[in-house]
């Protein structure tokens, strides 16, 4: 008896010691964005410079742009920085964020196998593309995880008229993952896909992946930053959030961003406004 | 044959070079695991020992209940222990998601079912045995599951070292409670699921062989301390 005792002593102990050392925190804020700004290596090279010049450290939750927006509506963040303007619109109207300022944006770009089996021959027109892939029945590999490519990419299927998923024939793939997750699976299977240019720049596992259709407009990719609204969740750290939008858009934020390259490219091109948008 | 090499000399390089952001992320890797396996144990073992021993009415459903939550996903584990700690849930205020706290809490859910259903294992067979004598002796029934607890520890290593596997193997609970926030929840696993998805195979594929002799050593010094001890006992 005694001696189980002792163990539950020791128990209580322990847990009490890593529950200290968890709680003990530096000044930081949480930040919910997605695996496109994180995976590309984005973060990794700005935060840094952030946290030098104010002191706060940035944690970053990297997810699709649907869940990320998900964690800022329970709360569970401080700021979220995403690229789906229309969802993030959304999120602002419902009350869920405020502030929301545009910060950069970069494109998406159709990657395929170099054999190219839909012959569409590079070219700049998205859409059209998009049918030939669907005629010719080509694998395509899609997100369809709610993320701001795969919402991007399902505003282009339906800009060329074509309803894939109901089209048939086993081409058109949903895997449900990530982009990083999509562009291995795309590899896999000589398909093609929709990718954010900063994920497929930072991707390592190409294999006979490349770009085939590149700088149409329509694939234009914005990204915004928003403060998880202090009304509706008290706990949120305003001031530091604030703080690190602030530093997003301003001058020195922005060079940060236009700073980052992979082989001499840019991923990602600052274009805040002063002014709210 | 070239991708496995690759992956090799990855992790070579990765343990030489004595990464100190290795070296942050396999501390909180075995330090998450093995507090929710020393929490999973402390929880774990009285109620396997207790469904063993004691008779009480809903007991067949409870060893029932324990043995099916062996087979809990972790995603979904990690999926109700995030609804629990999120600020909209009802621990929200302990402000635990995205900590390792957190990470700990999503474990100990996963591994306690199954140190309790191998306890009770272990424990209702010396009880077969030995039962008539406590039974004779007229010991109290708290007295008795500590002592057959201590009489079957050496079969309860087992039940503890199946535990820490599960614990260290799995990605899905931590990832959903943790984040995989670098340099505060990323660990092994997370880090390797990371890497896969960058595309970066190699790099993920050494992080696992460094995971998989970590795991490794630490079964094999449960092994030799069990030999030692039941040398030392006998």
């Amino acid at each position: 008896m005694r001696r189980a005792v002792r163990g539950f002593v020791a128990g209580c102990l322990l847990l009490w010691a890593s529950a200290t050392s968890f709680a003990a925190q530096p000044v930081f804020i949480t930040v919910a964005s997605t695996t496109s700004t994180e995976q590309s290596g984005l973060f990794r090279h700005l935060l840094p410079a952030f946290s030098k010049t104010t002191g706060i450290e940035v944690r970053v939750v990297a997810v699709g742009t649907g869940q990320a927006l998900k964690i800022g509506e329970r709360g569970d963040c401080d700021v979220v920085f995403v690229h789906d303007t229309q969802a993030e619109l959304a999120f602002v109207e419902q009350g869920f964020g405020i502030d929301r300022h545009e910060v950069m944006y970069n494109d998406f770009v159709l990657v395929g196998p170099a054999s190219d089996p839909a012959h569409l021959d590079g070219g700049k027109d998205i859409v059209a593309a998009l049918r030939k892939i669907a005629s010719a029945k080509a694998p395509f590999v899609a997100r369809g995880d709610d993320s701001g490519t795969s919402k991007a990419e399902i505003r282009l299927w339906k800009e060329a008229g074509i309803d894939p998923k109901a089209a048939g024939g086993g081409w058109y793939r949903d895997t449900g993952s990530g982009m990083g997750p999509t562009l291995n699976t795309a590899a896999a299977m000589d398909g093609y896909t929709l990718s954010d240019r900063g994920t497929w720049l930072s991707f390592k596992n190409k294999q006979n992946l490349k770009i085939i259709v590149e700088g149409d407009r329509r694939l234009f990719n914005q990204y915004g930053v928003m403060l998880v609204n202090p009304a509706k969740h008290p706990h949120v750290k305003e001031d530091l959030g604030r703080q690190f939008i602030d530093w997003l858009i301003s001058p020195e934020g922005q060079r940060a961003i236009a700073d980052y390259r992979i082989n001499g490219e840019s991923l990602f091109f600052p274009d805040a406004k002063s002014s709210q948008s | 044959m070239h991708d496995l090499a690759a992956a090799l000399a990855a992790a070579w390089e990765l343990v030489v070079s004595g990464d100190p952001t290795l070296v942050g992320i396999i501390s909180l890797s075995l330090g998450v695991s093995l507090t929710a396996v020393v929490l999973a144990s402390a929880l774990g073992l009285p109620l396997g020992a207790a469904l063993a021993v004691l008779r009480f009415p809903g007991r067949n459903a409870g060893i029932v209940v324990v043995n099916a939550l062996m087979g809990l996903p972790p995603v979904v584990a990690g999926l109700f222990v995030y609804v629990l700690l999120s600020r909209s849930g009802p621990l929200g205020n302990l402000g635990l998601l995205f900590t390792p706290g957190a990470m700990v809490i999503a474990q100990t859910v996963l591994v306690t079912p199954i140190v309790a259903a191998i306890a009770r294992q272990v424990v209702e067979d010396l009880w077969r045995e030995y039962g008539e004598l406590y039974l004779v002796d007229g010991v109290g029934r708290v007295r008795t599951v500590c002592s057959l607890l201590w009489l079957g520890r050496f079969g309860l290593l087992t039940a503890v070292l199946a535990g820490l596997g599960r614990a260290v193997a799995e990605v899905g609970a931590i990832l959903i409670v943790g984040g995989n926030i670098a340099g505060i929840t990323r660990t092994m696993t997370t880090a390797i699921a990371l890497e896969t998805s960058r595309g970066d195979l190699a790099l993920a594929l050494g992080l696992g062989a460094i995971l998989l002799t970590l795991v490794l050593a630490v079964n094999a010094a449960a092994h030799f301390a069990g030999g030692t001890a039941r040398r030392a006992a006998t």
